[in-house]
């Protein structure tokens, strides 16, 4: 026994002999995890908060959030003896005057953008492979509940600097609050501790941004990640691979060892970033004030799609007994939102309801396979990105020489438009993704040789797939259409009618597949062919 | 899933095949020092990190291909970080790749749900503990202590009550007033028609009462846009054109949509852009929208001058400025 394993069973020893974890250690390090590239995104996610966390609290040694009035002593001279709210004037120190202050606030707001990012990509994953389905509809829930805090810490962490251009952020945000019916005025002196902008909304937000929200993402990262484990992974499928195993390595040393250097390559490549790429250089935008603004204001990407509604919105306002309702705020702000992530949280029953699948899924779903939901999701982005493109129109047409115009009806035509026709488009795609498979399976894959024949025919040969292969492409379920009752065999009518119709109609629209190959198809071709 | 479902029998995981450095000893020796070689560069890393951070100035400026003239000290500290992390990083998924077994194994899952008795167990407990607590017999305990608990969560709100005054007439109040002087911004000068020539554009302010010191929530309702055009382009109503001085106009400079400061003006079209969400003004026309998501003019400020020849306010705004909200007369 080498000196290193004594002390690794002395460690070992005086733990168990204080919590008897030895049992349950032992099962968690041998815990087996899929191997697939797609399941890092959901670490990067993870790290990039962790990032987050350390850049976060080296800037909170500096930053003031304070909207007191101060002039600007510091060494950016082309503010020199501006006066400027402390929160600003400490922003301006930290990248001036403190030494990787400016890496360090380039480095978190990078990481807040890879934070978002790796997010929504993660959530693509999940629901194009229908990782969100029985068990895991909790942790979807609690997936949609972090995206939608992301989006709020993103947005109250570059209003924390109080420049120009956040500034005006903020304002935007006001006047949001401020088009609620009824109570919108009093939310908006409330939260503003009076007119807009006074002096207290930073010191509050900063509270919610470092403390409050932090501290609810923790938490539920917790969670999400303990059902991850509980659960154990979702896989893809393939030879060995079943509904009842877990096929991967062991956590400890290889998950270990890739996901702890994971972990350092991400934060490697943000602070890469940080130290070569320019982000949010709030001295050449200047103090807030209210009367002043910089042109081509755009919010951080994540908030793209929201500024991009809003300024496709149709000019509506409805004046009725003295009062007033914006629909031109209320509508793209908060309405639309509001339907976009309660849709979004409730996916995994309104699928389970509509196929009526209610069993457990661990092995994922090939995204062609479920042409239905897949196309569902393409038609989801596809509305996402009109409106975050419609969020950029001021920066497109002048790069490409377009006139605003011409972007705003692009977009508030096409976000009623595309996104039909990418569901269609989508789902004629995967039933043609189908056929190939079906194809390949049975004719094998083309191998673009071409062969002459004695008698003169030429023809291409196809190179029969692996076992393994052809597996993976057949292992797959077909769902059935749920028969409609219209009356049981009494002549009762279906008490459900319009809600049986509604089921039967989509679930007969999820069934739409091409046949996979069947066992004798296959027999047949192996005995004709070879 | 079933299996007669399955067309294929399942071929089971394929055979597992050795890496080169599992068979072959040079093979993993060559795979061992590159490994070290990617720590070691993360060493290299940190000494760069601590020489840039200790001994590069500020004010050194280094010219790269690509990136242009680069602040040396900032780079230096950033490269050198990066690379600290990120060769650990690539050190340790190279030695997971190459050196740690790379053979997959299976572990077995079994279904979320206990077992049947567990769960009629849970079930009778459930019932026994409601019984025991006699919560269904006793109806007025339960109806007091679910209108008690409701109850509990007023104070949480009323609690936030101070977090702000009432809006009270704040929204439809500003700083103009019949009379005030028009005061340049910056500068606070007061400003004379002939000042501002004909397709020229400018913000002012109105003159406070001495001793008041102009504030932000000021500049929110008060920033006002003159523009002077020819008087024969107007197209307003009497009334409205009664309201201009000269071919000089004057709008509240704070979006009738969400508030942004309507900062862009295009002489040769006499139009107002809002750069937040381009909503679009026609200044001949009183400021009418004729692009973009809002919904109403901006707010125009009858103006005139006085017995000395300076811009005033004829009167106050004759409606709320800046974005909309609940109480707002229309």
């Amino acid at each position: 026994m080498t000196a290193r394993e004594r002390v690794a069973g002395t460690v070992a020893n005086y733990v168990d002999e204080r919590t008897g974890a030895a049992k349950w250690m032992r099962k968690n390090l041998q815990k087996v995890f899929p191997d697939h590239w797609s399941f890092m995104l959901g670490e990067i996610a993870l790290y990039s908060f962790v990032i987050l966390l350390l850049s976060g609290t080296f800037l909170s040694f500096w930053f003031d959030p304070s909207m007191q009035h101060v002039t600007y002593k510091g060494s950016y001279q082309p503010l020199k003896d501006v006066e400027m709210s402390a929160a600003y004037a400490s922003a301006l120190h930290i990248s001036f005057d403190i030494r990787g202050g400016l890496l360090m606030r380039q480095i978190h707001h990078w990481a807040a953008l890879i934070f978002m990012a790796a997010i929504v990509v993660h959530l693509m994953r999940v629901f194009f492979t229908g990782a969100f389905r029985k068990p895991r509809e909790f942790n979807w829930i609690l997936g949609i509940a972090l995206l939608t805090l992301g989006i709020v810490e993103g947005f109250l962490g570059y209003s924390l600097p109080d420049d120009l251009l956040s500034g005006t952020g903020v304002r935007i945000a006001h006047a949001i609050i401020q088009s609620i019916p009824v109570v919108g005025t009093y939310l908006s002196f409330f939260a503003f501790g009076g007119a807009f902008p006074g002096y207290v909304f930073i010191p509050r937000i900063y509270i919610v941004h470092v403390l409050l929200i932090p501290g609810i993402f923790l938490a539920l990262i917790t969670v999400h990640l303990m059902l991850v484990w509980y659960q154990k992974h979702t896989q893809y499928p393939g030879p060995g691979r079943t509904e009842k195993n877990v096929v991967g390595y062991p956590l400890m040393p290889v998950y270990m060892a890739k996901a702890g250097g994971f972990f350092f390559i991400v934060f490697g490549i943000t602070a890469f970033l940080g130290a070569v790429a320019s982000i949010n250089p709030i001295w050449l935008y200047g103090p807030y004030t209210p009367g002043q603004i910089s042109a081509g204001s755009q919010p951080d990407w994540y908030m793209g799609w929201l500024d991009g509604l809003v300024r496709m919105a149709p000019p509506l306002e409805t004046y009725l007994f003295g009062y007033t309702v914006s629909w031109n705020i209320l509508l793209p702000g908060l309405i639309i939102p509001g339907i976009i992530f309660t849709g979004m949280a409730l996916y995994p029953f309104i699928e389970s309801w509509m196929t009526g699948d209610k069993r457990e899924h661990h092995i994922l779903d090939r995204p062609r396979n479920v042409p239905n939901r897949t196309a569902l999701g393409v038609m989801s982005l596809t509305f996402m990105i009109v409106a975050l493109i419609n969020g950029g129109n001021d920066l497109i047409a002048t790069h490409f020489d377009l006139t605003i115009n011409q972007i705003m009806w692009f977009s508030r035509i096409g976000i009623i438009v595309l996104p039909p026709l990418a569901f269609v488009i989508t789902k004629r795609i995967c039933l043609s993704l189908q056929r190939a498979d079906r194809e390949a399976v049975l004719h094998g894959k083309e191998t673009g040789r071409l062969v002459m024949l004695p008698h003169g025919e030429y023809i291409e040969v196809h190179e029969e797939l692996s076992p393994e292969k052809k597996y993976a492409l057949t292992q797959h379920e077909q769902p059935k259409a749920i028969a409609l009752v219209v009356e049981d065999n009494q002549g009762v009518l279906n008490p459900k009618g319009f809600k049986a119709k509604l089921q039967a109609r989509f679930s007969a629209a999820n069934a739409e597949n091409i046949a996979k190959p069947t066992a004798s198809e296959i027999k047949e071709i192996e005995s004709g062919h070879h | 899933m079933s299996k007669e479902l399955e067309p294929l029998a399942d071929p089971g995981l394929p055979e597992h095949v050795h890496r080169k450095a599992d068979t072959d000893p040079i093979a993993a020796k060559r795979a061992e020092r590159q490994v070290a070689v990617l720590f070691s560069l993360s060493a290299a890393g940190t000494l760069l990190f601590i020489y840039s951070f200790f001994f590069i100035k500020d004010d050194v400026f280094i010219f790269l291909p690509i990136m242009g003239t680069t602040n040396a000290h900032q780079l230096g500290i950033g490269i050198g970080m990066a690379a600290s992390l990120l060769f650990i990083g690539f050190g340790a998924v190279h030695w997971a790749k190459t050196l740690m077994p790379d053979q997959e194994v299976i572990a077995y899952r079994h279904e979320m749900k206990s077992e049947e008795s567990d769960r009629k167990d849970l079930v009778a407990t459930a019932k026994e503990g409601a019984a025991s607590a006699g919560l269904g017999r006793r109806p007025l305990i339960k109806r007091t202590l679910a209108a008690a608990a409701g109850l509990a969560g007023l104070p949480a709100v009323i609690l936030l009550r101070d977090l702000g005054p009432l809006p009270g007439n704040f929204l439809n109040e500003t700083n103009w007033a019949t009379g005030t002087r028009l005061l340049t911004d910056p500068g606070d000068r007061p400003i004379k028609p002939s000042d501002l020539e004909v397709g020229g554009v400018a913000q002012v302010m109105p003159a406070l009462a001495p001793g008041k010191k102009r504030t932000l929530e000021d500049i929110a309702k008060d920033a006002v846009l003159l523009i002077r055009i020819r008087p024969s382009e107007f197209q307003l109503d009497p009334e409205r054109l009664s309201w201009t001085h000269e071919g000089i106009i004057a709008f509240s400079k704070i979006c009738s949509h969400m508030g942004c400061a309507v900062a862009l003006y295009e002489q040769t079209t006499k139009h107002l852009l809002c750069p937040c969400h381009q909503s679009t003004f026609d200044v001949t026309r009183a400021a009418k929208v004729i692009f973009g998501p809002s919904a109403r003019p901006l707010p125009q400020l009858a103006i005139t001058v006085d017995s000395e020849g300076y811009l005033i306010a004829k009167q106050p705004f004759s409606e709320a400025v800046g974005p909309s909200f609940w109480e707002r007369k229309s």
